[in-house]
């Protein structure tokens, strides 16, 4: 290997990509610009919804309860919920949202509680509709405090206490630090983020250095020179490296900065003109967010080698294609096999062992979830950054084996 | 020099079984001496520059290209080595002096000496007007002076042209005749391959015609006219190969 030479190839590669805007867009538009975009979009879409949802009460109707009017009063008097007149047709206007929820009443209810009976109130709604849920959530909270009034007031007419049929209280309390629920709340969509935006940001590149190049007629121009075809490979190598650690970097300080600003924009929207209010949303969302600084830099370690082994494996894969179309059919479908395994490694249960360790991208996404919650396990994560070395170099060397093939090289 | 002694190169294909796309072909270039390898397309021109140039390696034989071994001192025989061929392009995005630049240092210049040599050549080329635009920009002619200009960096002294003229106009075609003959005129060792009878006849001193990857014929125009009994080259090339069916 020649240094000096692997220099000039990289730095004209590099001269190159910098020019040529479609890398520019896949390398700093797309990551700085349009993910966090999309992200602040989505989040300010659902915000804007959950806050509709709580500005508006929930439509419901009453069926029964005209002998009943404590009941049926305390229903209608509640601000949180609409009540509306009884019609016939009421599931019809459940399933087609134009009404949230429909309380049944049983006759006699009032005249039931007060000899001391039990009753059972009936609530319809839409499963899994978020304004028939909290319709549900209100009439369930209505009638709750009055059965428990109504319990109070019977145990004190026996002389007792609450105490007495609730002897006792669980509570819990959140001890872990909040870069630990962070971890184990966002943990999982981290190394994921990083993964996918490692192989797309080297897919491009990959594909124009080696198939492109094929396809334009530059490579028989670079072929003919004297220098070695391992520093051909190694200077192309290392700019599809740069271009994937670059997307990397650029979406992390991007969407760094799209969480900070964009989630005190949301606390202060929270909270309205109630500035305590506001505060005690920006400090949940900032918990929700709070990750461990070293385990986030371990991550991007951990990353590193499975950077190496992405842009080797698409510099061979789009080496062999004839065209940058061609490799563009022999890379996209990897990104369902990158996926697979991230995706795994972020469902919660599935949690790093000696045997997992050894998975390509899902050894890295399981020990990124546990590094950034600030959990280390020295032995797995040496087991892990040594495979994925070990993986990386095979596909190097592989790389370099191919781009020694007439076969391979010239295949038109 | 040049020196090709029973150069064969054969592929393996999946339909068509073993392939002989060069088959025991020999000849001998001299320093300020051009030889033309005329061959219809598929008769191994191609296959055989590029197992001088060392982009292919030759199945069996050998080659000895300006004193170094084409398999045992490949990159050498690069360094020595001008190649241009109708399928060497240029990098659009750089300039026809980046280009130069480019490949000057992956030759082993420097920069003074990658600086004096670009400033020569764009004299000789008449390429200071758009020295500094990038070659996507060019015309075709421009192209083809930005190419010669790549090939000439490090001064190469030895030549090999790969059909250079298929798909230029007449103009940009006549650049690269004319920059052929000087390459002869400045003592260099030059092949060229072409299936165009009249740029065989204007420019070779020795001419050897392939076919189906063997070398059939070869000698001086006048030789190979006394030899086949024709004065044109066409008619020359037809009855070399074994008349028109063979040839078609």
């Amino acid at each position: 290997m020649n240094w000096k030479n692997i220099l000039t190839i990289y730095g004209k590669e590099l001269c190159d990509m910098l020019r040529d805007r479609r890398t520019l867009i896949s390398m700093i538009v797309i990551p700085t610009v349009a993910i966090p975009g999309l992200f602040a979009l989505v989040t300010a879409i659902s915000f804007r919804v959950q806050q509709e949802v709580a500005a508006t009460p929930p439509t419901i109707m009453v069926l029964g309860g005209e002998d009943s009017p404590e009941s049926r009063g305390a229903l209608l008097k509640n601000p949180r919920i609409a009540v509306q007149p009884t019609q016939g047709n009421w599931r019809q206007l459940i399933a087609d949202k134009k009404l949230r929820a429909v309380v049944e009443l049983p006759p006699g209810l009032d005249a039931t509680l007060a000899g001391g009976g039990s009753a059972e109130i009936k609530i319809f709604n839409y499963e899994g509709e978020v304004r028939s849920d909290r319709a549900v959530r209100e009439v369930r909270g209505i009638f709750t405090a009055r059965g428990e009034k109504l319990v109070g007031a019977r145990l004190a007419e026996r002389g007792l206490t609450p105490a007495t049929i609730r002897p006792l209280r669980v509570t819990a309390e959140n001890v872990a630090p909040p870069e630990k629920v962070g971890g184990n709340l966002i943990g999982g969509i981290i190394p994921y983020l990083f993964l996918i935006l490692a192989f797309t940001g080297a897919m491009y590149p990959a594909m124009d250095l080696t198939a492109g190049e094929k396809e334009r007629g530059t490579m028989e121009t670079l072929l003919c020179s004297p220098v070695g075809r391992v520093d051909i490979v190694m200077g192309k190598f290392l700019m599809i490296l740069t271009a994937s650690l670059g997307t990397v970097m650029c979406s992390l300080v991007s969407m760094g900065v799209t969480f900070s600003v964009g989630g005190s924009l949301i606390a202060r929207r929270i909270g309205g003109d109630d500035a305590a209010a506001a505060s005690r949303a920006a400090e949940k969302f900032a918990s929700m967010t709070t990750l461990d600084p070293l385990g986030l830099v371990a991550v991007l370690g951990m990353v590193l080698p499975m950077v190496v082994l992405f842009a080797a494996v698409l510099f061979t894969l789009s080496l062999f294609a004839k065209s940058f179309k061609e490799a563009q059919s022999y890379v996209s479908p990897l990104i369902i096999v990158i996926l697979m395994p991230a995706m795994i490694g972020m469902l919660p249960g599935v949690e790093l062992n000696w045997r997992l360790a050894l998975v390509p991208i899902l050894n890295v996404s399981l020990a990124s979830k546990e590094l950034v919650s600030g959990v280390w396990h020295w032995e797995l994560l040496a087991l892990i950054f040594a495979s994925t070395c070990g993986y990386a170099a095979i596909a190097l060397s592989l790389a370099v084996r191919m781009f020694n093939r007439e076969d391979v090289v010239f295949r038109t | 020099m040049i020196e090709a002694r029973n150069l064969t190169k054969t592929f393996r294909d999946r339909k068509r079984g073993e392939i002989h796309a060069v088959d025991n072909v020999s000849f001998r270039v001299g320093s300020g001496q051009i030889y033309g390898l005329l061959g219809a397309n598929g008769a191994g021109k191609t296959t055989t520059l590029r197992m001088l140039a060392t982009l292919l390696r030759p199945s069996s034989g050998s080659a000895i290209v300006a004193g170094f071994d084409v398999v045992t001192g490949a990159a050498q025989v690069r360094a020595q080595v001008g190649f241009l061929a109708a399928s060497t392009a240029l990098y659009g995005r750089l300039t026809a002096r980046e280009t130069m630049a480019y490949f000057g240092r992956l030759n082993g210049l420097g920069d003074a000496e990658i600086e004096v040599r670009t400033r020569k050549i764009a004299d000789e080329l008449d390429m200071h007007d758009f020295l500094d635009r990038r070659c996507e920009k060019f015309s075709t002619g421009m192209k083809q002076r930005t190419s010669i200009a790549r090939t000439l960096i490090h001064d190469p002294p030895v030549m090999i042209f790969d059909e250079p003229t298929v798909g230029l106009d007449i103009m940009a075609a006549r650049t690269i005749v004319k920059f052929v003959r000087e390459c002869r005129d400045r003592g260099k060792t030059v092949i060229y391959s072409t299936h165009i009878m009249s740029e065989v006849e204007k420019l070779c001193d020795v001419i050897g015609i392939i076919h189906d990857g063997r070398l059939l014929a070869e000698g001086t125009l006048p030789a190979l006219r006394a030899q086949y009994g024709e004065q044109e080259m066409e008619e020359i090339f037809v009855k070399a190969v074994g008349g028109d069916r063979v040839a078609r």
